[in-house]
């Protein structure tokens, strides 16, 4: 089984070399090279979410087993301002930073499990998954 | 014509810096249109999808016209899932088509007087 992967974000080549480790991971795990595509964006979309809005965080992305489904696990922890309202900021085209308000509901839309855990005050926690098709 | 081809990954820093060098160039060497390689991208995201939008705007308004080549087949499905779009910028499928297309493109114009 292929191992877990740390990776600190704190400025954009972070971006880069999470999605890189993300799409490692992919191919280890045996993904179709769509849905490596898929889930280095959805890390991708993440990670910038971190380095707009907490400045600093980390993604841990692991191989996950379930009744015989290989899958992948991204966990994005930070412990910025968090978000007021998860179900707003999980409305596409909602934004309070510089971006087209795409990232949350993108990175949902590309993988297969999307919770996000978050309050003001304490940080966001993101957890996302898919599954070997 | 000026080709941009991106060779490796880039981080958002790169594509400004993309965007700021090609809109010089256009004024530097009176280029009439740019020709953007992106097909070493694995990743085109909302960042560098607007990024790449904006720069073909700019570039319009420096006179220019502006092709994209290269989307790769999972990047251009992992685009619409995440609902972007590169909305009226012109794509073609390789570097060969896009010189075609923007030259056609820039004869019509000229033809047009415009």
């Amino acid at each position: 089984m292929a191992a877990e992967m740390r990776v600190v974000i704190a400025r954009d080549g972070d971006i880069v070399t999470a999605r890189q480790k993300g799409r490692e991971l992919a191919i280890a795990r045996g993904f179709s090279t769509t849905d490596q595509t898929l889930i280095a964006t959805a890390i991708s979309e993440i990670a910038r979410n971190i380095v707009e809005y907490a400045e600093h965080g980390e993604m841990v992305l692991s191989p996950v087993e379930l009744n015989g489904r290989r899958g992948l696990m991204v966990v994005a922890v930070d412990q910025g301002p968090g978000i007021e309202d998860p179900n707003v900021a999980m409305r596409a085209g909602y934004s309070t930073g510089k971006s087209l308000g795409m990232g949350l509901p993108g990175a949902k839309r590309l993988m297969d499990e999307f919770e996000l855990d978050s309050a003001v005050g304490r940080g966001t926690t993101i957890t996302m998954k898919k599954w070997v098709r | 014509m000026l080709i941009a081809s991106i060779q490796s990954a880039l981080s958002d820093h790169d594509l400004v810096q993309l965007r700021e060098e090609l809109t010089s160039r256009i004024g530097s060497l009176r280029a009439r249109g740019v020709v953007i390689d992106v097909a070493a991208l694995d990743v085109l995201d909302s960042f560098a999808t607007r990024t790449i939008r904006g720069i073909a705007y700019t570039v319009k308004l420096r006179g220019a016209e502006t092709v994209v080549v290269g989307i790769q087949p999972a990047v251009a499905y992992s685009m619409v899932q995440l609902g972007l779009t590169l909305e009226s910028v012109a794509t073609a499928l390789d570097l060969e088509e896009g010189i075609a297309l923007l030259n056609r493109t820039l004869s019509t114009r000229s033809r047009r007087g415009g």
